[in-house]
């Protein structure tokens, strides 16, 4: 299949990126790293009448610090992320999550702001994003705001973007002492899209008590979620392997996982409360702790 | 329409393009570069596979008018005067191609695979190829292949340095 006809246009700015957006509302699409949105055109799940493509936009892939927080551009692939020294330094979590992303074809190519963007319940970069308490930097012709990812991530495919609003940036507060993350999922096939994927920041006191964690899940409802009961269960407790496993029990709640090809919501209900065990095991025991 | 000019093989083009030409539809039916291979149509199979600005990439997933600027290399830049490559002579050594759909993107993903990890372990190289299939399911030979490109890269280069 190919897509249908569209127009093309590549603005040097953002400013006229986002002209462009107000000029065609619904029926513009930014174009980002496409690893996402060609297959939909192809498939004609999406065949929008306008392409702005932000990829000649100079510095939107450029990877800082920013005082307190590491700051990507949306234009940064996911090769780029795996493999930068800050994102190692200042969020591994965000580094090994990238790596998770399919193959080193679409790393080369796919962007963590187009990943944010398309919303997908079972992509990795969302729910490493609401882990790691990212903010999402949007700017549109009311000019630049903030947007926490648990409040961008709005539904199915769908994100809190309004008209003429383009992605920029993403924030991240850089990675504190005693502080761990991790990412892992079960797919079909190595790094395909997630049966279930479930990713945690934890951060200790000196007495191994957890001072601070944030959990999530993806592909366990309709975009990634946070695990709020396995959160609270684990926030200021000594953490062990009892702590740790009976957390990880609660982790259902709150979620509703779908039923497509990728597998039954019983499977994936079957696999979460492991998946969390797991994930919770080896952020606690990279932050220092002994489960 | 729009114009777009870009390098392939050191060659220089400029090629009218409708925006929603993908590039390997570029590369084959407007240039006659039928190295680079049409699998799945859908970025899952890599039989696509070119290295755009240095990095592998599946053609399938960009479209041409993107590529206005860039420096493109497909299989065909692997021989030059009648002479393999020595990622392809590996392969050719190795046996590593049955049916050889596969082959012209395996060769650059390992070209790019090699060029960051000039000594890559077996699970290395699987992971390094994991954008591509092989539907003869022959990988066993690809891998051996590869690491015997390695070799020979390796050699090549020691021998440039000495």
């Amino acid at each position: 299949m190919r897509p249908r006809t569209f127009t093309y246009e590549a603005p040097a700015t953002i400013p006229e990126a986002i002209a462009a957006l107000q000029r065609y509302g619904d029926r513009a699409k930014v174009l980002a790293g496409g690893q996402s949105l060609l297959p939909m055109m192809k498939l004609r799940l999406v065949a929008p009448q306008h392409i702005i493509d932000i990829n000649r936009i100079p510095g939107l892939d450029q990877i800082r610090i920013d005082s307190g927080n590491l700051v990507i551009g949306a234009l940064a692939t996911h090769d780029a992320i795996e493999n930068s020294p800050i994102v190692r330094s200042e969020c591994p979590l965000l580094a090994e999550t990238a790596g998770h992303i399919a193959d080193p074809l679409v790393r080369n190519r796919g962007t963590i702001g187009g990943s944010l963007c398309h919303a997908d319940p079972a992509a990795d970069f969302p729910l490493a994003a609401i882990v790691s308490k990212a903010e999402l930097i949007v700017q549109g012709p009311k000019g630049t705001r903030a947007i926490p990812a648990d409040n961008f991530l709005v539904g199915f495919l769908t994100t809190a973007l309004q008209p003429g609003e383009i992605l920029t940036a993403i924030k991240i507060p850089r990675a504190q002492a005693r502080s761990a993350g991790a990412h892992i999922k079960i797919s079909r096939r190595t790094n395909g899209p997630a049966m279930v994927g479930a990713a945690a920041a934890v951060v200790l006191d000196e007495n191994g008590h957890c001072r601070d964690i944030t959990v999530g899940l993806g592909a366990m409802g309709p975009t990634s979620i946070r695990a709020k009961a396995v959160e609270q269960a684990l926030r200021g407790r000594r953490i062990d392997d009892d702590a740790v496993s009976q957390a990880a029990d609660l982790v259902l709640e709150g979620t509703d996982p779908p039923s497509d090809v990728h597998a039954s919501a019983q499977y994936r209900r079957a696999i979460a409360p492991a998946l969390a065990a797991r994930v919770l095991r080896l952020a606690c025991e990279r932050a220092g702790a002994r489960v | 329409m729009a114009t777009i000019r870009v390098t392939i093989n050191s060659t220089a083009y400029c090629e009218e393009v409708e925006p929603r030409l993908l590039l390997v539809d570029f590369l084959r039916d407007n240039l006659g570069l039928k190295g680079t291979h049409i699998g799945c149509e859908d970025g899952v199979c890599g039989a696509c596979t070119i290295i755009l600005d240095g990095r592998a990439v599946k053609s399938c997933m960009i479209f041409a008018i993107q590529v206005d600027g860039a420096d493109l290399l497909t299989a065909e830049s692997l021989a030059s005067g009648g002479e393999l490559d020595p990622i392809q002579e590996a392969f050719r050594e190795k046996h590593a191609l049955q049916c050889g759909f596969c082959s012209p993107a395996m060769v650059l993903s390992a070209r790019q695979l090699l060029a960051r990890n000039p000594d890559p372990t077996p699970p290395q190289i699987r992971a390094g190829i994991s954008g591509n299939i092989c539907r003869c399911t022959g990988y066993t030979n690809i891998v051996k292949a590869i690491e015997a490109a390695a070799v020979k890269l390796r050699a090549l280069k020691s021998g440039t340095a000495g």
